[in-house]
């Protein structure tokens, strides 16, 4: 070689310098945190019970209990209704909603917020906690784990129509508008003709979601297939749990298979 | 949006074939709707004249106990860890996953199209099931908590990140075996330079939906808040139960917070 | 040196790449290979690396048969072969930097290139290189901030940092604009010279064929139908190479002597 120079050192500011050495302090700090006050029984976890659990419950999730299978299938048919009512339900519920959040229909920046907020402070609560709550309030029933379902799926239907809305073509409204168009008619012939693929894809979509949530209402007594798997684990009847599994598997397989196709089509 | 401008806008008049297709859609979808309400008993009426009636049940939800705040605390910081060390175990374990899923990089079928399978049947599997069979083996706690996670959160981000390795561009890939680089180079020079701040956005979501998780996971003894939840909500004991909720609506609402605005920086 | 014996060579669709290929080319040459689009030329340079696979007959390089070596030997060969792409091919949010050491890969530990433990030697060329094709003032950047001719100047100083034989370029200058194009054609011919490093180069423009290389290579359907020293070659041999009348499109222009 003719020439032996070091590149030069790259010019930072002092906050580029430091960056990397903050990030990293505060994610140590954060583990070191995490790993100093957690508690895992370690001789729990490594136990003579533990190994025992294992070859008694694993060969039994892997050979189902076919003989339960009525039972379970009646229980799964019973789950998918919850999730069709509450998402059906939430569909419809959240237009509103999704309307009053939306920008460019309701021009009150009060009734925005409001509704952008609610919806917001919907999405921040895991639907089992909801349905602890309805369970509490209407009884141990389907009931509870349907509205559950619903109010859940309102908070993120809502929150996905008003951005369908906000995204449509004005110009149509206008056009509507300035033939003398009153507001119901151009809702009818101006933008829900515009915003229905969108919406009935979401719904469809949400379906998917609130399928795999219902099948575990049961585990708080808010109906379904999470009845069986409570009482099938209480009773350390493994061969059930692994019917209820392969159930789940399959039937939530399909369901999300169907409705991606669906969905494809409409969009 | 999209095609919707091309269409006329008075697509009102829509021919007979359209208008009966529609209308059969909708009878199926309404009369489903009152068949599932009556299996699942469900009558927008109970809620409010229910068992408990809800109206008395969010009275007797005032004024939260904020002493009971303390004993909650330590349980939801437990919560927390529990998200923090399964999205941390899930998104190690998620790289060779990910890598070996996507069909770019790995063009055999019989490597990508196996593990895909797997990731996709652990995503159909709820998290309270898997926390039910691994309280089973290990026994009430933490851990078989946060293997619970890890399972399901591995499935949802091996998922996420193979479908970004598989968008990424090739070129820089082929320069560098042009170069005489290793597969292991390949990767660390050309694959994860070009997917790391998607990773690392992936990563905080997958936090997000494991810190809602981890909430409820408490109510099949699988460690953390919802184990207080539970025990307030079957002792009715309302003003602790809204004091757990108030805690938890806050803190998933931070967190939320923060994880957007570093995800809206990386990107 | 580079021998093509007898090669040919067949894609898995049936597609012929190549037929029947016998050239030599000689240490230190500047060798341009001309043609249509789907003559060839792309799959004859990516055979000299092995990116393509020849399915017959025998490459040699210096005497080795390539087409019989494992992957270790492969590796070993291809960081004494540079190679330089259309699409520049760099790690667009990696550093000007990052992307002219990765030419040092085949040359370190896979745990030392993880850990970007390079060695001074390494750094001092990869900078050194950067300096040659004048570029070195963006050497923190990050390499999608930089104009397409910049960016191939980037990649040039990657090969250069590989320290090759043999460059082999696919249509380097494609996607530039003329004068860039001449820019980085001339970066090409002087590191060819100063460093007498085998340099095959596909490209498009009769011109610039004319203006850059000791000699011409013409492909039509997989074969080389033209074979000989630039001072021979003018108008009527593109021609023949290309089976029709030059166009207007088939030159670049914008070099000194028009
Ligand atoms: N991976 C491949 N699989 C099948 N056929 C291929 C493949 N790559 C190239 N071919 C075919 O081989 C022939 C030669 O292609 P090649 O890319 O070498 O041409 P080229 O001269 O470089 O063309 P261009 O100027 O367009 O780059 C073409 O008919 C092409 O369609
Ligand atoms: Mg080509």
């Amino acid at each position: 070689m003719t020439e032996f120079t070091l590149p030069p050192k790259q010019k930072k500011t002092p906050w580029q310098k430091m960056r990397p050495y903050v990030i990293g302090i505060i994610l140590l700090a954060i583990y070191i945190w995490t790993f100093t006050s957690i508690e895992i029984r370690w001789s729990r976890v490594f136990s003579q019970h533990t190994i025992e659990s294992l070859t008694r419950v694993i060969p039994q999730l892997f050979s189902p209990d076919w003989s339960a299978f009525g039972k379970v299938m009646g229980l799964m048919w019973e789950t998918l209704l919850m999730a069709y009512t509450g998402t059906l339900m939430a569909a419809i519920l959240a237009i509103p909603f999704g309307f009053f959040a939306a920008r460019n229909m309701v021009k009150n920046k009060f009734l925005n917020t409001a509704s952008k907020w609610a919806l917001n402070a919907i999405r921040a609560f895991p639907e089992l906690v909801l349905a602890l709550m309805f369970v509490a309030a209407v009884g141990p029933r389907p009931f509870a784990g349907v509205i559950a379902i619903a109010i859940g799926s309102i908070g993120m239907l809502g929150k996905l129509y008003s951005e369908v809305i906000e995204s449509i073509d004005m110009n149509v409204v206008e056009a509507l508008e300035a033939n003398g168009a009153n507001k119901i008619q151009v809702l009818f012939y101006g933008i829900i003709p515009q915003i229905i693929p969108e919406f009935l894809s979401y719904a469809i979509y949400r379906f998917e979601i609130d399928v795999r949530a219902s099948t575990i209402l049961g585990i708080i007594g808010a109906g379904g297939i999470g009845t069986l798997i409570t009482i099938a684990t209480t009773n350390r009847n493994w061969s059930e749990v692994g019917l209820i599994l392969l159930v789940i598997i399959v039937v939530v397989t399909l369901i999300d298979i169907i409705s991606a196709q669906i969905r494809k089509r409409l969009v | 949006m999209m095609s919707k401008t091309n269409q006329p806008t008075l697509q009102g008049i829509s021919s007979n074939k359209t208008k009966l297709r529609i209308s059969a859609i909708f009878i199926i979808i309404v009369g489903f709707y009152l068949f599932t309400s009556i299996k699942t008993e469900s009558s927008l009426l109970d809620l409010w004249s229910g068992k408990n009636g809800f109206i008395n049940i969010a009275k007797s939800l005032f004024p939260p106990h904020w002493s009971y705040a303390s004993t909650v605390m330590p349980q939801l910081i437990e919560t927390l860890h529990m998200a923090i060390i399964a999205t941390t175990v899930a998104a190690l374990i998620s790289i060779p996953i990910s890598l070996l899923s996507a069909a770019n990089l790995f063009p055999n079928p019989f490597i990508h199209l196996p593990v895909r399978f797997i990731m996709n049947v652990l995503r159909t599997i709820p998290d309270i099931l898997l926390a039910l069979i691994f309280v089973g083996i290990f026994g009430v706690g933490v851990f078989p908590g946060i293997m619970a996670l890890i399972i399901f959160s591995l499935g949802l981000l091996a998922k996420l990140l193979y479908e970004t390795i598989e968008s990424i561009d090739m070129n820089p890939i082929e320069a560098i075996r042009a170069s005489g680089g290793n597969t292991m180079q390949v990767i660390a020079y050309a694959v994860i330079p070009q997917v790391l701040p998607q990773f690392v956005s992936f990563g905080l979501y997958v936090f997000e939906v494991n810190v809602r998780a981890s909430l409820v996971l408490g109510f099949v003894g699988a460690g953390g808040i919802g184990l207080l939840l539970n025990q307030q909500v079957s002792w009715a004991n309302y003003p602790n139960v809204m004091t757990i909720i108030i805690i938890i609506f806050i803190s998933v609402v931070i967190i939320d917070y923060i994880s957007n605005k570093i995800r809206e920086r990386l990107i | 040196m580079i021998e093509f014996k007898d090669v040919s060579l067949v894609y898995p669709n049936g597609t012929q790449g190549l037929k029947n290929i016998n050239i030599q080319i000689n240490p230190g040459e500047f060798v341009v290979v001309v043609g249509l689009s789907g003559a060839g030329k792309s799959t004859l340079i990516r055979s000299i690396n092995r990116l393509v696979k020849p399915t017959g007959g025998e490459l040699l390089i210096d005497n080795e048969n390539i087409l019989k070596y494992g992957s270790r030997d492969l590796r070993k060969l291809r960081t004494k072969v540079g190679m330089i792409f259309q699409n520049y091919n760099l790690v667009k949010r990696s550093s000007v930097m990052k992307n002219v050491i990765s030419g040092r890969l085949g040359h370190t530990g896979t745990l030392k290139s993880l850990f970007n433990l390079y060695p001074k030697e390494d750094q001092a060329l990869a900078y050194r290189s950067l300096q040659r094709v004048n570029i070195a003032d963006k050497l923190y950047q990050r390499s999608d901030q930089l104009s397409g001719g910049q960016q191939q100047r980037v990649a040039i100083a990657r090969v250069l940092t590989q320290q090759p034989n043999i460059i082999l370029a696919d249509e380097p200058v494609a996607s530039l604009d003329p004068p860039t194009s001449h820019q980085v054609m001339t970066y090409l011919r002087k590191v060819n010279k100063e460093d007498n490093i085998t340099t095959i180069v596909n490209l498009h423009f009769i011109d610039m064929a004319m203006e850059y290389a000791d000699r011409i290579i013409g492909m039509r359907a997989g074969e080389v139908v033209y074979d000989g020293p630039v001072s021979d070659v003018n108008e009527a041999t593109f021609e023949e190479i290309y089976g029709r009348k030059i166009r207007d499109e088939d030159r670049v222009g914008g070099s000194d002597d028009e």
